[in-house]
């Protein structure tokens, strides 16, 4: 297992730590038989982990299940919604399209965003500008802002709605999403 | 999604000596085996080949490596100022998340959007299950294909990049259990006819290496108009590739690639016939737009095809003609 789990018995813990259960070298095959596990290295907010998967693991339900870093969202898990956005080497993909095993890079999370306890510029922005309601959205729509800021798509209002129509936002915060990313595009250039 | 064994290719040989499915940026194949519409029973990881990300230019030509990923082509300096239409092309489509993983040669191999094809609830669909027949004829088949077709299938090719490739002559580099072989892209593609589930000339275990554009100085003067249902991350209902060599009013040379609205990319070759040596004027561009759909067969939903096709490449050949260059 890999390090740093907490195991409080929240639901999303109990959950999360009887899927890892399942995945330890005692337990049974998985669906695609033992001999088919795979061993991946994945490195996510600066640490290394090295998981034992099935091949059909997606990066996302790698770092929801295995990983339990929950803050990358599952919505459409087709590639549509943008919900599962994450930065790979500072690129931002969707981890439901990705096979765990086929990831070569660092990974950056919702989780790994924040430095010393203060908040990325991003993040602060969003509460700031009310960028969200219910928020499942919210993890991916800030991934995918901080790097559409940095490849430089953050020029004006059109180009912040162009390059962020990956994001899909049920609730319709896209006018708030908008100025949150005005508000920290100066400081996250910095980031 | 099914069981496979999963495998990391470390060079082009060894990769197509394997028997399996490739996978480059997943976006199109993840996708289509969670809806159990693709079933590979191997998976080869292509992503490691050294090499095939390269975008080398030259005097004589472009050659844009089959890894090479959407965003990087599109953003490339010399794509944007030679060849504005394959920048255009690559950036209309898909999302900013999409572009970054997806490759150029998975790009051109992607699979259509018909909702029968993509839907294993439909039995009939005789990509999937040739013989089966095909759900869209008498369905909801209102972003079908109007050229192209057949009583056997009438999906939408729904890539972008690739008109822009068959507007500038390209070719397609292989490599395969026989060898190296290099050949028109255009002829990659073919229209469902008998056996939609055929859908490329590729042979079993050949993989796509590189796309090479010829040098073309007035491919400048290119563009790509893309038409849809959103403005923003949609696939089009109709588009169109135009490169222009424009000797003041008159069109010394022209190509014609149509989207959204055909089976395969789409040269409209008859329509460049009408153009070609001529003044380029909106009547002109008109009696164009006419041929290239006269051979168009609608299915209901999309009977507005042909005229919204027709108008989008009178607005794209006005356009091209005037672009400051």
């Amino acid at each position: 297992m890999s390090p740093g789990l907490s195991f409080d018995m929240t639901r999303r813990n109990l959950l999360g730590s009887s899927i890892l259960a399942s995945m330890a070298p005692t337990e049974p095959a998985s669906a695609a038989g033992r001999d088919s596990a795979l061993n991946i290295m994945l490195e996510v907010n600066g640490k290394p982990h090295t998981l034992q998967l099935d091949p059909r693991t997606t990066l996302l339900d790698a770092l929801r299940e295995h990983l339990n870093l929950t803050g990358t969202k599952k919505g459409c898990d087709h590639g549509q919604c943008g919900a599962c956005t994450v930065l790979v080497n500072g690129e931002r993909v969707l981890s439901c399209l990705i096979l765990a095993a086929s990831v070569r890079g660092h990974i950056t999370t919702i989780e790994g965003l924040a430095r010393d306890g203060e908040l990325h510029p991003m993040q602060q922005a969003f509460l700031d500008q009310d960028a969200f309601q219910c928020g499942y959205c919210t993890p991916g729509q800030i991934l995918s802002a901080v790097a559409c800021v940095r490849e430089g798509h953050a020029g004006s209002d059109n180009e912040i709605r162009e390059y962020m129509s990956g994001n899909l936002c049920r609730c319709a915060a896209y006018p708030n999403i908008v100025a949150a990313i005005k508000q920290a595009a100066p400081q996250t250039e910095k980031t | 999604m099914r069981a496979f064994t999963f495998s990391r290719a470390d060079n082009p040989i060894a990769a197509t000596k394997s028997v399996g499915t490739f996978l480059a940026g997943g976006t199109t194949l993840l996708d289509l085996m969670k809806l159990d519409v693709m079933r590979p029973e191997r998976v080869i990881d292509i992503n490691g080949l050294a090499h095939l990300d390269e975008i080398d230019t030259n005097p004589h030509e472009l050659r844009l490596g089959a890894l090479a990923r959407m965003s990087t082509v599109a953003r490339h300096p010399i794509v944007v100022r030679d060849y504005p239409v394959i920048s255009q092309s690559l950036l209309l489509a898909a999302s900013a998340q999409i572009r970054n993983m997806a490759t150029l040669g998975g790009n051109v191999l992607q699979r259509t959007r018909c909702s029968y094809f993509r839907d294993v609830g439909w039995e009939a669909c005789n990509k999937r299950h040739p013989g089966s027949g095909c759900a869209a004829l008498d369905g909801n088949n209102r972003k079908h294909a109007v050229l192209g077709t057949s009583r056997n299938c009438i999906a939408t090719y729904a890539g972008d990049f690739a008109q822009a490739l068959i507007a500038l002559d390209a070719s397609v580099e292989t490599s395969g259990p026989q060898g190296v072989r290099r050949f028109p892209f255009a002829a990659l593609h073919v229209a469902p006819a008998d056996d939609p589930a055929v859908e490329t000339t590729l042979h079993p275990g050949e993989l796509i290496m590189a796309f090479i554009v010829p040098a073309l100085p007035f491919a400048r003067r290119s563009l790509y108009l893309k038409i849809r249902d959103r403005q923003s991350y949609e696939f089009a209902l109709a588009s169109v590739a135009v490169v222009l060599d424009l000797d003041g009013e008159t069109s010394r040379d022209v190509r014609i690639a149509l989207g959204g609205v055909a089976t395969k990319p789409w040269r409209a070759s008859e329509a460049e016939n009408i153009l070609r040596n001529k003044p380029l004027d909106e009547a002109a561009a008109h009696a164009a737009a006419q041929v290239a759909f006269k051979g168009a067969v609608t299915y209901g939903a999309n009977d507005f095809k042909p005229e919204l096709g027709r108008r989008t490449l009178v607005r794209a050949l006005l356009e091209a003609k005037a672009l400051e260059i």
